[in-house]
């Protein structure tokens, strides 16, 4: 790992201001970044720790809306949205391992978007709203694709609002060696009508899967998905699934996520 | 009763003490004055040709105080292979050379061709890549498909070797007319076409080694992780390095797994010895997990058909079988016999099939080196067989217990000798396949199929009833199959004068237990308490001679080694006891602890000879010498041969063909057992292995050579929520009949016995949901391959 | 850079760069050498140490993100006569380690699931061990010794 300088900002400004330098980079849980720059992937002159900055921590609750701060642990998350959101606090306790989870943040891991990452699915099921420094990102515009997403340069995640929804779940098929999700399905049921988001499955990343929420808008239980098949074009093949086996999973992981929900 | 102490008891671990309070001691824990940091330099490329490698840059870096490259050892030895091979038209097996850092050529992904050392870790690390940067390869066509690499002459991994083969390997070639007109001639011939997947070791302690050089003396010290520290001071001294054995220590201190892989010498240990010498400062290197994925030597890797001729009841007539076997693009110093003599005269498994032959060409190709892994040889012998055997009984409609049943060897037959050249000689086949059937519950296993039927999963049940030979190895038998060493061991019984006992021991305890379960013997037969006995191992300047822990060796080879330098501890006791006690030696006898004249109630005991031993005021010294300590060579007279049966319990989801073991049963028979406690744990750790390589791990390279699988990202390594409890057994035992402590060996057993048994399992559980047309699922038996297999 | 820390009980400071892990911290600066690495991709667990109470994996924690934090390594799990503590214990008495080399990780780890939930289920235990890596035991005996260190009845619930 190169040598970089280190700094731990108290306020979300400082830490803005801090990420003004060139190859500067926000450090959150770690987990992702760490090893990314051991192998010498990511090289930057300057880290900032967001993790003492007390307004990004915390699971707050106000009327139908949950607000995570971005750099709250997924443990805390899958302990205290327990009660009010238990699909999302689920899915932040099924992420990597209980060390993983003391450490790494939702911030982090909507920020890194890896297409096998679990809560972008959260998130865009959720029709959540991604808070920066700067602005309010909705879900639907902020992935943008592997490892991509809305933010510009030195704009760093704070919250993350959940609408909370009226039922919801997640099912996660394990890729047998990261564990990440070789494809998840996040299916959240609101009077609106029903969200579902796949992660791990797609060349682009997290997405909608439209049929399945208009067939469960209408009908939400698992045999209402019986009838439709997902195409295996724009899926990832892989040593762990070929395409064709990841679209049998968007299917099948949305019907479990929706037998769990009801 | 179980025993508390002594044969047979399940004393608990002494070792354990440190590794639980954080002071166990392994190589990279050293931290010695004046230590400098290795880094190699690793080729990114599969195949290809070194064009230059500028040092200057590197080497004008901040700490660094030396570079190597090939360049440096080119004039020195070879890496060797430890045996030769000749092929079915007599010629020899072709050995490319070795080198320390690859020169002219690198030949995998990993290869190292330089190595940089600087003050730091950090400042080593940086060199190496501004090294790499500065270093032309152009880059060849990978050879990477076994095939493809014998059939293509114009692209070679060795230029020396035209078609990429290494041998062309008949066993017993004598007999192939024989079996060929038996497999012509058969009522029934079951075919199947099979992979033994590339399995990377994944001892959990990456490999280390320090490299010291004391100028005053000349002597050099390697500290490593290795299972077997006088072999690699042997192939270091007389094969690479020229240096005198009596000049080299090699040390290998608490060391975290092995599996085969810390066996052999690697040219990071000449690496670190001769830049340790170059600087007089010691030199260390650690590898970091990529590292280790891309050069520690790799396991298993055979392309098989296999045929089963038999009658249509089921009784076994011939196999046949043709291996393709990936050595890499190196020898390892096991690597030519593992797919050859552990491999082929396994072919015959637990039965009495008259008509065996094995064909295995051996390939080299631009991956890491392929050698010897927890079973080597055997469980691609026993996959081969178990899983053919499992494919008949399903086209002869036949039940696969019945099948195994009747064409075991019966225990009136031994000693058996194999049509594949084993000296069988004991045990009782029928006995385990009863006790596995027994604890494993098959009579019940119809209603648990149902009760997975009622949650949508689809149960199977495989079975697999395997046999090795193991405690390798008797070096008579060895030498004629090609081996350049002899596999004794050896041990030095001391006891010092207040009587506590320092046992020095060929054998490497890397898990083992070597430290709790060799004192239960020594404290056994010299009526000593264990706590008494002490067991060193694991430093050459220490230990008389050893080959090292591998091929369920220890035991069976070290610690009859072991019994017998204390059967001449006794002889000597007892001469020291006659003359203690003015009787005649033939009148001593030496029973619990105390040496005592026949007839009469004079004894002295065993501490007081000791203190004698070492105060010898009045000895008659022409017939009698001062002190109390000896070594013995020992060496078998016959490998030893467990045997058991495996039954595995699985469900399939055939949503998303994702396989759970329910249950996995082990009744084996390894002869008698000295710490049941161990045994358990030993059968464990191998089962869990074998069900990840059945399940989980795959190695998989792409078409360019690059690894795909280099991480525990992509390699599936088991965890704790992949398998359930074990039941194990071993109460069936029939003791080895040529060791005096009737010991087997159990090693290995584990993880030979059961990948079989679970793709079995797999396969039963499909057809039990209709899903008939799948015959075989190569291994890893990964969900999507489950689920393109049923949707195929 | 300077970073003041407590390790198991005692305050300890060392000059350290950005880039020092708190493993190489760890091992390297205080000798504390009974956590392990075993891997670069932060999987293994070999390196798990307990940040105020709770499993990190000390690969994958930078020393100067963790000024003032309370640290507890395997070396400080012994009771404080030296002899083995309750979870070390049951390692001991069920076999739970071969090689030892996983062996500092899965005693933190096992014991950061015993402070969570102190009678955890053989399937809860199997899940919380997620991130260690065993190549020895097949994991058997390490899902009883944290069984036993809980105090049910390991030999039972494992012949079930
Ligand atoms: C063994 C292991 C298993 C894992 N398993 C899973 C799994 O099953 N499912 C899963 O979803 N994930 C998994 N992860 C990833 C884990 O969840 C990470 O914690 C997460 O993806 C990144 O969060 P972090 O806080 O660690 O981010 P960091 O590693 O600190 O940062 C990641 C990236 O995001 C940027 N960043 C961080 N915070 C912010 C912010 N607030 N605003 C803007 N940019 C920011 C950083 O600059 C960096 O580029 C696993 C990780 C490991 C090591
Ligand atoms: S060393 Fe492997 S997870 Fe830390
Ligand atoms: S005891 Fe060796 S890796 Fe766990």
């Amino acid at each position: 790992m190169h040598n970089f300088e280190f700094v731990k900002p108290s306020s979300v400004a400082d830490a803005v201001a801090a990420l003004k330098d060139e190859d500067a980079l926000a450090l959150s849980g770690g987990q992702t970044l760490m090893p990314t720059m051991k192998q010498r992937l990511a090289a930057p002159s300057k880290l900032v720790s967001l993790t003492g900055i007390a307004e990004m921590q915390g699971v707050r609750q106000s009327g139908g809306v949950l607000e995570i701060g971005a750099a709250t642990p997924h443990a805390v998350v899958a302990r205290e949205a327990a009660a009010v959101y238990p699909a999302l606090a689920a899915l932040a306790g099924g992420i990597g391992d209980p060390a993983v989870r003391n450490v790494g943040t939702i911030g982090g891991s909507l920020a890194n978007n890896d297409p096998a990452a679990c809560y972008p699915s959260a998130a865009l099921a959720s029709g959540a709203t991604i808070v920066t420094n700067a602005r309010e990102i909705a879900a639907d515009d902020f992935f943008q694709g592997l490892f991509s997403t809305a933010l510009e340069e030195g704009e760093i995640i704070t919250a993350v609002r959940f609408p909370i929804p009226q039922k919801a779940a997640y099912a996660k098929f394990e890729q047998p060696a990261s564990r990440f999700a070789l494809t998840g399905a996040f299916v959240a049921k609101y009077a609106g009508g029903v969200r579902v988001a796949i992660t791990g499955a797609s060349e682009d990343g997290v997405f909608r899967w439209s049929e399945g929420e208009a067939a469960l808008s209408s009908n939400f239980s698992p045999a209402a998905l019986s009838g439709l098949s997902v195409s295996a074009d724009g899926m990832m093949g892989d040593l762990h699934g070929t395409p064709a086996y990841r679209a049998n999973l968007v299917k099948v992981m949305t019907q479990r996520a929706v037998a769990a929900a009801s | 009763m179980p025993k508390d102490s002594g044969i047979g008891a399940s004393t608990k671990r002494r070792e354990d003490v440190r590794f639980l309070s954080g002071k166990g001691v392994y190589t990279d824990d050293l931290n010695l004055r004046g230590q400098t940091y290795a880094v190699m330099v690793r080729s990114s490329v599969a195949h290809g040709k070194i064009v230059s490698i500028d040092t200057t840059a590197a080497e004008g870096m901040p700490g660094v105080v030396a570079v190597f490259t090939g360049e440096d050892f080119k004039d020195v030895g070879g890496n060797p292979a430890g045996w030769l091979i000749n092929s079915r038209n007599g010629e020899p097996m072709r050995e490319p050379k070795r080198p320390v850092l690859a020169h002219g050529k690198v030949r995998h992904v990993g290869d190292a061709y330089a190595a940089v050392i600087a003050e730091t870790y950090q400042q080593a690390k940086d060199a190496a890549e501004q090294l790499a940067a500065d270093t032309e390869i152009e880059e060849l066509p990978a050879i990477v498909d076994m095939a493809a690499a014998l059939a293509d002459s114009s692209n070679r991994v060795h230029d020396e070797i035209p078609d990429n083969q290494c041998f062309d390997w008949g066993w017993i070639e004598d007999n192939r007319a024989a079996v060929d007109a038996a497999i012509k001639n058969a009522p029934h011939v079951t075919t199947l076409e099979l992979v033994n997947n590339r399995l990377v070791p994944n001892a959990m302690e990456p490999r280390a080694s320090i490299g010291e050089y004391f100028p005053g003396t000349g002597d050099y010290k390697l500290t490593t992780t290795s299972q077997n520290p006088h072999l690699t001071r042997l192939l270091i001294a007389a094969f690479v390095m020229g240096i005198p054995e009596n000049k080299l220590t090699v040390v290998a201190p608490d060391v975290g797994g092995g599996f085969g892989s810390k066996i052999y010498h690697y040219g990071e240990e000449a690496v670190v010895l001769a830049a340790a010498k170059k600087l007089g400062r010691p030199v260390r290197w650690t590898a970091e997990r990529s590292e280790s994925f891309l050069s520690d030597a790799h396991g298993r890797d055979h392309v098989t058909k296999i045929e089963l001729a038999s009658d249509l009841e089921g009784n076994f007539i011939a196999f046949r079988t043709e291996t393709l076997a990936n050595v890499g693009a190196y020898l390892s110093n096991f690597s030519t016999a593992t797919p050859t003599f552990l491999h082929g005269t396994l072919m015959a498994g637990p039965y009495k099939v008259p008509n065996v032959y094995v064909n295995v060409k051996t390939v080299f190709t631009n991956t890491a080196p392929v050698d010897a892994y927890r079973g080597a040889g055997r469980p691609e012998a026993t996959y081969s067989l178990e899983r053919v055997i499992d494919k008949m009984c399903r086209e002869l409609n036949l039940d696969p217990f019945e099948v195994r049943r009747k064409n075991f060897i019966t225990t009136d037959m031994f000693p058996y000798t194999t049509p594949v050249g084993l000296p069988y000689d004991t045990g009782d086949y029928h006995a385990t396949l009863d006790k596995a059937m027994e604890i494993g519950d098959v009579a019940g296993f119809a209603s648990r199929r149902a009760a997975s039927a009622a949650k949508g999963k689809l149960r199977g049940m495989g079975l697999s009833t395997w046999i090795e030979a193991c405690g390798i190895a008797p070096s008579h038998l060895v030498g004629v199959l090609g081996s350049r060493v002899g596999l004794y061991d050896a041990a030095t019984v001391r006891v010092n004068a207040t009587g506590n006992i320092s046992v020095m021991v060929g054998a490497h305890s890397h898990g083992q237990g070597h430290e709790t379960v060799f004192p239960q013997i020594v404290a056994e037969k010299l009526g000593v308490p264990e706590s008494s006995v002490e067991i060193v191992h694991g430093d050459t300047s220490k230990i008389p001679f050893g080959m090292g822990s591998y091929g369920s060796r220890s035991l069976a080879v070290c610690g009859v080694a072991v019994t017998k330098a204390i059967d001449k501890i006794v002889a000597k006791g007892k001469k020291i006891a006659a003359h203690m006690l003015e009787a005649s030696e033939e009148d001593i006898s030496f029973a619990d602890g105390k040496f005592s004249v026949a007839g009469t109630d004079k004894a002295k005991s065993f501490g007081e000879i000791a203190f004698s031993a070492y105060v010898p005021h009045n000895y008659p010294l022409e017939t009698l010498e001062p002190g109390l300590e000896e070594t013995a060579f020992y060496d078998p007279g016959n490998f030893t041969y467990p045997a058991g049966a495996y039954i595995c319990e699985v469900e399939v989801d055939p949503e998303t063909g994702k396989v759970e073991v329910c249950s996995f049963t082990c009744a084996d028979d390894f002869g008698n057992v000295m710490n049941p406690m161990i045994v358990d744990g030993q059968v464990h750790g191998g089962v869990g292995q074998g069900i990840g390589q059945a399940l989980l791990e795959n190695t998989s390279y792409d078409e360019n050579g690059q690894l795909l699988t280099g991480s525990y990202m992509d390699y599936a390594m088991p965890r704790a929520s992949d398998v359930p409890f074990y039941k194990v057994d071993y109460s069936c035992q029939t003791p080895c009949t040529h060791n005096p402590l009737g010991v087997k060996g159990c090693g290995e057993a584990g993880a030979i016995g059961s990948p079989p048994a679970v793709v079995n399992a797999v396969i039963d559980a499909l057809h039990s949901g209709g899903h008939t047309h799948v015959k075989h699922i190569d291994m890893p038996v990964s969900p999507s391959r489950v689920w393109s297999a049923i949707n195929g | 850079m300077k970073v003041s820390i407590t390790v198991n009980g005692k305050a300890v400071s060392g000059e350290i760069e950005g880039r020092t892990l708190l493993v190489q911290f760890l091992r390297e600066g205080l000798g504390l050498t009974g956590t392990h690495v075993g891997c670069d991709t932060s999987q293994c667990g070999a390196c798990v140490v307990h940040v105020n109470g709770k499993a990190v994996k000390s690969c994958t924690a930078f020393a100067a993100d963790l000024e003032g934090a309370k640290i507890t390594t395997i070396e400080g799990m012994n009771n404080a006569d030296g002899s083995l503590g309750t979870v070390q214990q049951a390692f001991q008495d069920h076999h739970g380690l071969q090689c030892g080399f996983c062996t500092p990780g899965m005693v933190m780890s096992s014991a950061a699931l015993l402070a969570e939930n102190p009678k955890p289920s053989e399937d809860e235990i199997r899940h919380y061990l997620e991130g260690n890596i065993c190549r020895c035991t097949g994991y058997h005996n390490i899902v009883k010794a944290v069984l036993a260190a809980s105090g049910q009845d390991a030999d039972q619930i494992a012949a079930e």
